[in-house]
């Protein structure tokens, strides 16, 4: 479904991404690894337009992403949750999930989504007006993915959604992920929880400074003494 | 002091200070707008205001030499008038952002300012050029409509004509569609996201860049509608005639909490007030000591002090967060 390929990503002088390759396929669940610094943020806002790689391909379905604005890539069905969950702390918990919906025009399909992410997370709809920016961080974590889910997406780009969030959150967060993907939302999963994302996912590509240097099904990287040793804390 | 006096002509200066304070908070609002999402000043906003009550005395003129002034009934003139000068002040707004400022978006805050000031000065000699060329002349005089000046004696110290009741309710009318468009709609709300996040914005498929041209055009046809209301209030006009109003409606602005919408409107009241109560109490008050030229000098003064005690104004500052 989405094909990345020799990717270079520089900030000024700086080179991010020094050639990353991968691909995710419709329905996977797909983990990215690495350590602090190692370009997973960066490929994510590459995929979704907010930096222009030097080089590289980025194709969903076969269409090139590259040049294409972040807004009209948001219409090709891609739902990006940031790092640090950037929801709009001025608006209500509503507004926020409005706004998720924002290119789409159909009310009635609209107001069904609202009812199903509220499904998954009960607690938004218990705050559906209060200002996000009086939520808990589990809640605004919450409040980021069920906004990008009222895009209707056909692949969540996830962005550290663990981060800062106490283990049984952390939990549920994954627990919700996964029945995001059963009902039919392709994922690429970033994360720094190695061991959480690689028992969700069904494989998994590893970035040092910028370069893949290991990609398996998340079984055989769980297996790898290297992972095993860099990221399951071994 | 002549205390019945003092108490007399209270209502009178307080409508007065209100029409003046409605004036501000819809200039205000251009001001506030576009810094709440590009944390800019646009100083060129002044100009804007005076664009539409030129637009507006430009149609009145053709009106009155076409014959259709008395012709026409006076609601529908005057409906007439606002609509274009909102329509010329709100265009001429986006364009001045995509000439001058958006070329310079990413440049060091100072830069888009200076272009800003540029533009401001360039306005008022462009339209003293043209009225030069078209009118002779570059100070214009509104034409009365007689039934906008019949005024309702209240009591035997109060009047009020039909045209300051007309002022305010097309600005109150102003003010609340305002609110309700920012409020209560989606495009509203998208405005609100990306004064508070851009890149966050353009994740939720809002095109940032639409969205910043849409907040031009509302504050420009709010400062348009601003002008024609200015001179139908007061009558006369001239290309820097925008100045000094649009330097006092960006003090409202701050006065309120820039890039706080509600705040402009109570900003630009509060300012308005202030100004109207000093220029009729300050020589009462002083036994002459002080006279009405020193209002400026008193509402400054107040709002110094207001300042000082709230320095992110009335209802605060809406500073952006950043992840
Ligand atoms: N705006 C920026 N300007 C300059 N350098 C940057 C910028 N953003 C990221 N970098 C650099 O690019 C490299 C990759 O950063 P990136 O944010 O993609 O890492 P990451 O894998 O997401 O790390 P983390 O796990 O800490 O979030 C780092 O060396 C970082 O310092
Ligand atoms: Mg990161």
């Amino acid at each position: 479904m989405l094909s990345v390929d020799a990717l270079e990503v520089a900030y000024g002088g700086i080179r991010a991404l020094k050639g990353v390759a991968l691909e995710v396929g419709r329905g996977e669940i797909v983990a990215l690894l690495g350590n602090n610094g190692a370009g997973k943020t960066t490929t994510l806002k590459t995929i979704s337009g907010l930096l222009r790689p030097r080089r590289g391909a980025i194709a969903l379905e076969g269409e090139s992403l590259v040049g294409v604005p972040p807004h009209r890539i948001v219409l090709k069905g891609i739902a990006h949750v940031p790092e640090g969950r950037r929801i709009f702390n001025r608006l209500s918990v509503r507004e926020n999930l409005m706004m998720g919906a924002y290119p789409r025009h159909d009310a009635a399909a609209i107001a069904g989504d609202l009812d199903r992410v509220l499904v998954l997370f009960p607690r938004l709809g218990e705050r559906i007006a209060q200002v996000a920016g009086t939520l808990s961080g589990g809640e605004q974590q919450m409040l980021a993915i069920a906004r990008a889910l009222m895009l209707g997406p056909r692949l969540l780009l996830l962005d550290e959604p663990s981060m800062g969030l106490a283990p049984v959150l952390v939990e549920q967060i994954f627990e919700t992920i996964v029945d995001i993907n059963r009902q039919g939302t392709t994922i690429l999963l970033v994360e720094q929880n190695a061991a959480m994302a690689l028992a969700i996912a069904h494989r998994g590509y590893v970035l040092e400074t910028g370069s893949v240097v290991l990609t398996d099904t998340a079984a055989g990287l769980s297996d790898n003494a290297d992972v095993r040793r860099a990221y399951l804390g071994e | 002091m002549d205390l019945p006096l003092l108490v007399g002509i209270f209502p009178q200066v307080f409508l007065d200070g209100l029409i003046l304070g409605f004036m501000y908070a819809l200039i205000a609002l251009g001001y506030t707008m576009v810094y709440g999402v590009l944390e800019f000043i646009n100083f060129a906003h002044s100009e804007i205001f005076i664009v539409g009550a030129f637009v507006g005395v430009e149609i009145l003129l053709g009106m009155r030499a076409a014959g259709w002034l008395e012709a026409l009934p006076w609601p529908l003139v005057l409906l007439l008038i606002l609509v274009a000068g909102m329509a010329g002040a709100g265009l001429l707004a986006v364009s001045v952002e995509r000439i001058a400022y958006r070329p310079l978006r990413g440049a060091p805050r100072l830069i888009p300012l200076i272009s800003a000031i540029g533009v401001s000065f360039f306005l008022q000699d462009l339209i003293r050029l043209v009225e030069s060329i078209w009118r002779n002349a570059f100070n214009l005089v509104y034409p009365t409509m007689d039934a906008l000046n019949h005024r309702f004696e209240l009591t035997e110290t109060i009047d009020v004509s039909v045209k300051s009741l007309v002022v305010i309710a097309a600005a109150l009318a102003m003010l609340w569609a305002l609110h309700a468009l920012v409020n209560r709609t989606k495009i509203g709300t998208a405005i609100r996201a990306v004064a508070e996040d851009q890149a966050a914005a353009s994740l939720m498929g809002i095109d940032v860049n639409r969205i910043i041209s849409l907040t031009f055009l509302i504050g420009g046809a709010m400062g348009g509608a601003a002008g024609v209301l200015f001179g139908v209030q007061y009558g006369l006009i001239n290309p820097y005639s925008g100045f000094i109003p649009g330097l006092k409606a960006f003090t409202a602005a701050v006065l309120g909490g820039i890039g706080n919408i509600p705040g402009a409107m109570i900003g630009g009241v509060v300012l308005g007030l202030l100004e109207a109560f000093a220029a009729s109490y300050l020589s009462l008050l002083t036994g002459g000591a002080f006279g009405a030229e020193y209002k400026d000098i008193f509402a400054f003064s107040v709002l110094i002090l207001i300042l000082i005690f709230r320095p992110k104004g009335l209802l605060g500052e809406i500073v952006r967060e950043r992840a």
